[in-house]
């Protein structure tokens, strides 16, 4: 988790991204969140070894970063800082699998490399996706899309309510750190007993910030259920975006597209 | 302990997805017949509080390391297991959709993981049975304590068999669950004590919040009901993991058969021991883990030993010099289309 201060700007800027004028953003959320879902499926089904015919799948996050104006930079940062734990856990691949699959005259290469290479291609693929899917919809359009796909109600509300909440949360605990970080000598982390009662000061501010919101929601005819009114329309674009890529994928999935490709041009050389 | 995507098989993530799906439509529905409204907004900030409060770091006393609040026993105590259950819910997938901390496939594990083990199991059957009806400061540091050791240990348990179960990290199991269970002990420790104090601050600066919360809690916790779930729970897990069992050896046979040359114990002569094998053979209805005398189920595994995953990297020339023009193709077509796009924004502001 980055730290306190970065936070909320780093959301409002992905979240903003959304506000840029693109192709993509005509589309209705629901394709762009089930194309993704696709998508993931897809890329965690590519077997242990299968490196090469997993790359085609590259296209659909370039495309996207392209079409939405997304600067590719952001969201590499953003993979590369998530992306210890990944490593951490493949890693382990090339220690225990050190059976030579591959071999180059005498480059030979252990399954445990490509495994792990595999590992982070995946990583970086499902990663920049999620990423992709608030950069292009915007965080309330995805909040929507998910209601009309089915999604409880309440589970929704709570989602666009506690991201209303965050900015206001995020922006005082902010502001407890910094005071505290002015007032304590180069500490970089807090004292225990410290954090207890900054967190106990800070939940009950928050339990009496619940209840004024309450008495504001009563106030202006909160009766204790949340209607969604937006509509949302799904047009021939849509279902284009959805089949087409998911063709792709499908066939990406089928065929060893990399290898077709390699034969067809060694082929045409000789 | 949140699980990335390129760690997960779709069966696995299809599976904890299902059942976390089963959970959320349950949870809602308890939460909706719960008749305090005050609970919308209160779910809202809470979580709110827990996600900025996990990112303040503090350091552990006596180790000078430093640790964060997880926040799910927290949730449960002031608000009940199912408001819970959807808060936290809501807080893994705010996380993994805008930092990517755990990934959209992996988001079912992880809201298992650190949601249905504090919320359903550490809270109701630990937390709130030590706590009983008059809760002390070493009652509260005990339960909360114990509570978050158990609902970490069992999520830091199911990453382990998650992982392991999709096949696509060569970890074996003893040395994740060495690597994973001790750290989590620590963690759950410290965040048993964390919320220990947080909620005795909070108990002594206002002693009726507590008192309220608890009331609102919507009647007894149902063991039957929690059996039943685990029952579904075992059974989707057993059988839609179990086709993905590996036909290869297990540690103890890999080791038997370099050891000795054959992956079982030839029979040792003694009595005692044939006449144990052979009630065994009689009373085992599933031996080997297939159905006895099933000629083409033993037909279908010696075959399937031999494809199941066939290691057909596809790693030819011609496929490297393919991979090296998909790639190639993919920056291309990237950059072909920002320029496209760029073009239309002139001409449209033109």
């Amino acid at each position: 988790m980055p730290k306190v201060e970065k936070t909320l700007g780093s959301m409002a800027a992905l979240d903003d991204l959304a506000l840029n004028e693109t192709t993509l953003r005509s589309l209705d959320p629901r394709s762009k969140l089930i194309t993704s879902l696709v998508f993931i499926v897809a890329v965690t089904s590519f077997g242990k070894y299968d490196l090469l015919s997993l790359l085609p799948l590259v296209i659909y996050p370039v495309s996207l970063i392209a079409l939405g104006n997304i600067p590719a930079w952001e969201i590499t940062k953003k993979i590369l800082y998530v992306s210890p734990f990944a490593v951490f856990i493949g890693i382990f691949n090339p220690v225990f699998d050190r059976e030579i699959i591959v071999q180059f005259g005498s480059f030979a290469i252990p399954g445990g490399w490509i495994s792990f290479t595999v590992i982070m291609v995946k990583f970086a693929l499902t990663v920049s996706v999620a990423l992709i899917l608030v950069a292009t919809s915007g965080f309330d359009s995805v909040c929507l899309a998910l209601a009309k796909l089915k999604v409880p109600q309440i589970f929704v509300v709570q989602l666009m309510f506690i991201y209303r909440y965050i900015f206001v949360m995020v922006d005082e605990a902010s502001r407890m750190v910094r005071a505290h970080k002015l007032r304590s000598f180069r500490r970089s982390s807090i004292d225990f007993r410290i954090f207890v009662s900054m967190i106990g000061q800070l939940l009950l501010r928050t339990l009496d910030r619940a209840q004024r919101i309450h008495a504001a929601m009563i106030s202006r005819g909160f009766t204790g259920e949340i209607r969604l009114t937006r509509e949302l329309k799904a047009g021939l674009i849509d279902w284009i975006f959805v089949l087409g890529w998911s063709v792709f994928f499908i066939l990406v999935r089928i065929y060893n597209i990399p290898e077709l490709l390699g034969l067809l041009v060694m082929g045409g050389l000789t | 302990m949140h699980m990335a995507d390129a760690l997960l098989s779709p069966a696995v993530g299809g599976t904890m997805w299902a059942v976390t799906a089963g959970l959320t439509i349950y949870s809602a529905r308890k939460v909706k017949q719960d008749l305090d409204e005050r609970k919308v907004p209160l779910m809202a900030v809470l979580g709110a509080f827990v996600f900025a409060a996990q990112m303040i770091n503090f350091t552990i006393p006596a180790t000078g390391s430093s640790g964060h609040l997880g926040g799910g026993m927290i949730l449960a105590i002031l608000l009940g297991p199912h408001a819970a259950f959807l808060t936290m819910a809501s807080i893994l997938t705010i996380q993994s959709l805008f930092f990517a901390d755990g990934g959209l496939l992996a988001l079912g594990c992880n809201i298992f993981n650190m949601g249905f083990f504090p919320c359903f199991i550490a809270y109701p059957f630990i937390y709130k049975k030590i706590i009983g009806n008059n809760p002390t400061n070493a009652r509260i540091g005990t339960a909360a304590t114990l509570a978050g050791v158990i609902a970490l240990q069992l999520g830091a348990f199911f990453v382990v068999l998650e992982t392991i179960s999709s096949g696509i990290s060569e970890l074996p199991f003893s040395t994740f669950v060495l690597l994973m269970q001790p750290i989590h002990l620590a963690i759950g420790i410290v965040e048993g004590i964390v919320t220990a104090a947080v909620v005795t601050f909070v108990w002594k600066a206002r002693p009726e919040i507590l008192e309220m919360t608890e009331k609102h809690l919507a009647g007894e916790f149902s063991m039957k009901n929690v059996l039943a779930g685990l029952v579904i729970i075992a059974v989707l897990t057993g059988g839609m993991l179990s086709w993905f069992a590996s036909a290869y050896p297990d540690g103890l046979e890999w080791a038997m058969f370099r050891t000795a040359g054959s992956e079982e114990l030839a029979d040792s002569g003694y009595k005692a021991h044939s006449a144990l094998a052979g009630i065994q053979e009689k009373t085992a209805f599933m031996p080997d883990y297939t159905f006895k005398d099933n000629p083409s189920a033993i037909a279908e595994v010696a075959v399937d030993e031999e494809s199941w995953p066939a290691v057909n990297t596809g790693t030819s020339t011609a496929g490297i010099i393919g991979g090296a023009l998909t790639l190639l193709l993919a920056g291309l077509i990237g950059f072909a289309l920002k320029w496209i796009g760029r073009n239309r924004e002139i001409s449209a502001g033109a």
